[in-house]
């Protein structure tokens, strides 16, 4: 038997041949098609949704708009406005910025920077990895048992702060495992580079990790927060007032607002909104998630601006 | 300072070569005795006895998997990192045990800088580069003439003087290397260690390197460690050879076969592994 590993060698004419046979590959085709199709299916849905939406809402956007984000809430469909929600809603979202974000990155700077990889540490990990899987429900019941319930004298049962609380608990092991890997990306070689010069494991971290993994961060956070806003279910448990006549009275401070009185979100009214029988509230509604999407595209906004200027300090 | 020079003298009999005079040697900053280092259970490097003297340059050459780059990471605790990692024996530093309880590895790594093989800037300007080590060492005031003088003596400030503040990441590799260079010996240490600080350089950025090392050994003791034995034979004054055994469960563990002075190494080296790897007959 004659072996058939050998050099190649044709003549010009057959190299040409070769390599000029240029064939259109079907499955590459096939491939690629299908793969577009899948994104624009994904974004068909979305625009679907978007132009369903704000088409609905028009009625409502375009004769009242400034009316009906500055308006309280009201039995009257042509009266009724959604300041409370929104209001609801930041205060919770400030919640989430203020208890969750120091905790999450706390967590996961001792997690990545200090804990020894032992078991209990490995278990502790991936029990933080579960916590973001469990259904925002649940995060409802605890914060009705915890904080409406058992922490009622800190938080006086069913008001912002309990609603925060159970956000920022929500959001929690979220903000702890993109930090983890916004820490665990920063190259080993910049941390050698400041322990070699005599750095401290704190120094290391506070002057040179953390600035560099600190927009990978707050984008992850970011995405945690945006969760947040958008949450209905565990605020149903933790206290938000289901009722469309819910309003403090007039001249009621702000600290009294948060602290004791009783409170609604973005989310919760547009639930609320969609299981009124009247034909008005449709358009309601549909505003209201006009409202909901702008407000969230605006935080996320604030976040990325924030980011590209720390980036830009950062350079400079 | 006198007393401790006298003290380390006195130890030189044990450790140093015999081909040493030992009233010509200056006093050993490091000494060596039987240090191995275990990553768990894993013995990577076994035994290693030499000593370094001050103002050498002393390079450690040998296959990869030798275990060089382990023991030069042992000089500055820079092991510490990898939490498996353990190291056994005895490596003094003027006579101090570098592993003794009472050591701080922080206090360590400001005598005794470091150098890395892939050039590592802080992702921000060459003036912060240089000025972070002293900055967290305590030293708030003449930050700028510190600076200037570090970038001079690693033969960077020409280059730089008037772009301080623009990131160093912008600087091309050999510069990049050179900033690093200045950074460990902005704190003013005494020794700078060096894990293979060209290998990602060309020819031309190698060459300002070494000539920059031959500059600096005149004020700190170096410790190199190269895969090219041709920058080996060029650099240094004294070689270290390792090499690997490999057991029958296929772990390597690396040992120190031959530590000498450089022109001995390479002309006349006693063991024939040495010169098997010198001459390019090896494995």
């Amino acid at each position: 038997m004659t072996t058939s590993v050998r050099p190649y060698s044709a003549s010009p004419e057959m190299v040409r041949r070769a390599l000029e046979g240029k064939k259109i590959s079907v499955v590459d085709l096939l491939v690629s098609t299908a793969l577009l199709l899948a994104l624009l299916s994904s974004l068909a849905v979305l625009l679907t949704l978007l132009i369903d939406v704000v088409s609905e809402g028009m009625p409502v956007l375009s004769t009242r708009l400034v009316d009906f984000v500055t308006s309280p809430l009201s039995a009257r469909p042509e009266s009724a406005g959604l300041v409370q929600g929104l209001m609801g809603s930041l205060v919770l979202v400030g919640f989430v910025i203020v208890v969750a974000f120091p905790l999450g990155v706390a967590a996961a700077i001792y997690l990545e920077e200090y804990a020894k990889d032992t078991p209990l540490n490995r278990l502790l990990v991936s029990n933080v990895r579960n916590l973001a899987g469990v259904p925002s429900i649940v995060y409802g019941l605890l914060g009705l048992a915890v904080f409406v319930k058992a922490l009622s004298g800190v938080t006086n049962g069913r008001t912002l702060i309990s609603g925060g609380l159970t956000l920022a608990v929500l959001v929690l092991p979220i903000i702890v495992i993109t930090t983890s890997e916004a820490l665990r990306a920063v190259p080993r070689g910049l941390r050698e580079a400041s322990f070699g010069v005599g750095a401290t494991g704190w120094e290391t971290i506070r002057h040179q990790v953390l600035p560099v993994s600190f927009p990978a961060i707050l984008t992850g956070s970011v995405l945690a927060v945006a969760r947040a806003f958008g949450e209905s279910a565990p605020l149903l448990l933790a206290g938000a007032v289901l009722s469309n006549f819910f309003s403090a009275p007039a001249g009621t401070s702000f600290i009294s607002q948060v602290a004791e009185q009783s409170y609604t979100a973005l989310p919760i009214i547009i639930y609320n909104w969609a299981r009124q029988p009247q034909e008005e509230f449709v358009a309601l509604t549909a505003a209201g998630i006009v409202v909901l999407l702008v407000a969230l595209l605006l935080v996320n906004a604030a976040a990325i601006i924030a980011r590209d200027r720390f980036e830009r300090k950062q350079v400079s | 300072m006198a007393d401790i020079k006298d003290r380390v003298a006195s130890r030189i009999p044990e450790v140093t070569n015999r081909e040493i005079d030992l009233r010509e040697a200056p006093p050993p900053v490091f000494q060596l005795e039987d240090l191995s280092v275990y990553y768990g259970a894993f013995l990577a490097v076994a035994d290693v006895t030499l000593a370094v003297l001050a103002n050498e340059i002393t390079a450690f050459i040998g296959p990869s998997g030798c275990g060089k780059s382990t023991i030069l990471r042992c000089f500055n605790r820079m092991n510490d990192l990898i939490e498996t990692a353990r190291v056994e024996g005895k490596l003094s530093y003027h006579g101090v045990d570098l592993y003794g309880p009472q050591v701080d590895p922080v206090e360590v790594r400001r005598r005794i800088g470091m150098v890395f093989q892939k050039p590592n800037p802080f992702p921000k300007s060459i003036y912060e580069n240089i000025a972070f080590g002293p900055r967290i060492a305590g030293q708030r005031n003449n930050l700028d003439d510190l600076v200037e003088e570090t970038l001079q003596r690693a033969a960077l400030w020409d280059e730089v003087k008037d772009k301080l503040g623009d990131s160093a990441l912008a600087l091309s590799g050999g510069q990049q290397q050179r900033l690093c260079i200045a950074r460990a010996i902005a704190t003013q240490p005494e020794v700078v260690l060096m894990d293979e600080p060209c290998s990602s350089l060309d020819p031309i950025a190698t060459l300002k390197i070494e000539e920059l090392m031959q500059e600096l050994k005149k004020e700190y003791t170096i410790l190199i460690v190269t895969h090219n034995m041709q920058q080996a034979a060029r650099v240094s004054d004294r070689t270290a050879f390792f090499s690997v055994d490999v057991n029958e469960k296929g772990q390597r563990t690396g040992r120190l076969v031959e530590h000498d002075t450089t022109n001995k190494i390479f002309t006349t080296p006693s063991r024939p592994e040495t010169e098997a790897y010198i001459t390019g007959r090896f494995g």
